[in-house]
């Protein structure tokens, strides 16, 4: 048994379970999310592992990795880079990423209802621009594609270590009052 | 108000609790149909119905089930819930509020077309709804409504929910069963057609979640009393989701034959602060701009009448614009999201959506001028016909109409620049 079979021994025989036996390359996709979880970012080693298991190569999981959006892969680092976390410590999470997304969806609908200058006044609140991270490593703010909501915009989801959560509605008080509460409860 | 078909949580608030479902008697048309229905009769009835597929292309659902290859087994049935098309929210709505009517349509129809596996594609970023359906799918195991021999008879029949990860093109259905295979989400050529060649290379019918949603009360119903709602040629309701400029967003399940007026200035109410109506996008961003004038307000919102004034009613996803939007605005808003989107496997849709939105770009900046306006019109002219998918071929619907009838919003922001330099 490899890494990500020993970590999550029942999830991954749950997964199998769901395709045909003749089949297992579809467990791929449900495989990354769930190397993903615990760190919000898929690393090599869990590649290989994936591979393994649904006996395809390496390079074939990181490219599926690499199509989809919602796949996050750690950055490769040049040999001998010692990486280091905003606060200048050894860090073993992904350094471009904060604990938590804040990903605002600023397609056709939500813009129509204001979406992006709520954007531009919660990145001006942040002092970051959509795609970077604040100092502190806690906020990452995204700009994404439509997320299903366009009658409750402006809407953002957060993505964190927690899951997924939608925010609708928002204006742009209610949005700092949330990053607000985030810091503390971080 | 008449009583809700598909949104029925709006009506009956704990539908969503299996008790509840089943006391309003739901499953029942399901054991009906295993109990006492060949599934070739399920189909006829379904034709019958007139139901049309609800994802956008409006084929009939009753014939594509006809067509599933009954000389290649196993069969499969995968319900497309990777909604993602900018303006449409309506199946996440039903699989919140409604989710076992839902399941009921997706076990009916694995019945009715020979299928022992059925899959639900839920685009990623609804994992947790995935996680709620695979609680209710397990509930549906316990209670025997999923399993083996179901209802006595030699039926068996499993559910499973598979998540996409952030890519709109696996809402294309090829591309969906190309993802679900673990490969790329990039679509296939057709012909073969999924209920030939579909799933691991098996007979498949796809269909959307509010298509399948339709399905338990037309075989609890039947055919005929859905025909009591809508038009001859569209029968039924539709969830007609509204957004953009428009004071009330939201689903609204009318009959298929309601018009624009109605949705936009009756359940919408209206157009907020004083402003005009000027544009409407009737099928989210892979629509054409309907020009909002008095002809196009009293259209109906059906499959036939939507192509006279030019659009097609698609997913229904009515996207409102007013008098303070500029049109090249908008399909700089739209171009970027395909753009994005482009899978990149046709050469058409991955370079022309990268040259329009370089020049929708320039144009909303105001560093255009006229040439680049018709040079816009170009790309997305020789586009037209010659993508894989709908993905390419929608993404310039709104470029195209967008010139063609509202052409002075692009001069007016080119002239600016000549005027400026």
């Amino acid at each position: 048994m490899n890494n990500l079979q020993q970590k999550y021994t029942g999830e991954v025989e749950a997964i199998l379970a769901k395709y045909p036996s003749d089949q297992k390359r579809s467990a791929v996709m449900p495989l990354l999310f769930l190397a993903q979880r615990q760190r919000g970012v898929v690393d090599r080693q869990s590649m290989n592992d994936i591979a393994e298991i649904v006996e395809i190569s390496t390079t074939d999981v990181a490219s599926i990795a690499g199509f989809y959006t919602l796949y996050y892969e750690e950055p490769d680092l040049p040999a001998g880079a010692v990486r280091f976390s905003a606060q200048g410590k050894e860090s073993e999470g992904h350094p471009a990423v904060g604990k938590y997304r804040i990903q605002v969806c600023t397609d056709l609908p939500c813009a129509l209802r204001g979406a992006d200058t709520f954007l531009e006044k919660l990145s001006a609140y942040l002092g970051i621009r959509p795609g970077e991270t604040t100092a502190d490593g806690l906020i990452t703010l995204e700009e994404v594609k439509c997320l299903a909501a366009c009658d409750k915009a402006p809407m953002f989801q957060v993505q964190s270590g927690d899951g997924l959560k939608y925010y609708e509605n928002q204006t742009i008080e209610s949005a700092m009052k949330l990053v607000d509460a985030l810091g503390i409860g971080g | 108000m008449s009583e809700m078909l598909l949104l029925r949580h709006r009506d009956i608030p704990e539908i969503a609790n299996l008790d509840t479902y089943r006391q309003i008697g739901g499953f029942e048309a399901f054991q009906q149909a295993v109990t006492r229905m060949k599934p070739d009769e399920i189909t006829e009835v379904v034709k019958a119905s007139g139901l049309r597929g609800r994802g956008g292309a409006g084929f009939p659902t009753g014939m594509k089930w006809s067509f599933i290859d009954k000389k290649i087994y196993p069969h499969y049935v995968v319900a497309n819930a990777d909604e993602s098309e900018p303006g449409t929210f309506k199946d996440r709505e039903i699989m919140e509020g409604n989710p076992f009517q839902f399941l009921e349509g997706v076990a009916i129809t694995a019945y009715a077309v020979g299928a022992q596996s059925a899959y639900i594609y839920l685009r990623g970023e609804f994992w947790q709804l995935a996680r709620k359906l695979d609680q209710r799918i397990a509930e549906m195991h316990a209670t025997r409504l999923l399993g083996d021999k179901l209802f006595g008879s030699p039926y068996s029949l499993r559910i499973h929910t598979h998540l996409g990860a952030g890519a709109y093109i696996c809402g294309e259905e090829t591309a969906m069963l190309e993802s679900m295979e673990g490969k790329l989400g990039q679509p296939r050529l057709r012909p073969p057609f999924p209920p030939s060649y579909g799933l691991y290379g098996k007979p498949t019918i796809v269909n959307n979640v509010e298509t399948l949603t339709n399905v338990p009360l037309i075989i609890a119903r039947g055919a005929a009393w859905y025909r009591t709602f809508g038009t001859e040629k569209s029968p039924g309701v539709k969830i007609f989701s509204l957004s953009g400029c428009v004071n009330r967003p939201g689903n609204y399940e009318l009959p298929l034959g309601t018009t624009f007026r109605e949705l936009i200035f009756e359940h919408g109410a209206g157009i907020p602060e004083g402003r005009q109506i000027k544009a409407i996008m009737p099928a989210g961003a892979s629509s054409s701009l309907i020009v909002a004038n008095e002809q196009a307000l009293d259209t109906s919102m059906d499959y036939e009448s939507v192509p006279r004034v030019g659009a097609q009613l698609g997913s229904a996803s009515v996207i409102v614009i007013d008098n303070s939007i500029g049109i090249d605005w908008l399909v700089n808003k739209t171009v970027h999201f395909f753009k994005h989107e482009s899978c990149g496997k046709c050469t058409p849709c991955r370079e022309g959506t990268y040259w329009m939105a370089h020049l929708t770009h320039r144009i909303t900046t105001g560093k255009a001028t006229v040439e680049d306006v018709d040079l816009l019109y170009e790309v997305a002219s020789q586009m037209k016909g010659k993508c894989l998918c709908a993905l390419g071929e929608f993404s310039i619907e709104a470029v195209l109409s967008g010139i063609e009838r509202f052409r002075e919003d692009f001069e007016a922001r080119a002239k600016q620049v000549e005027y400026s330099e």
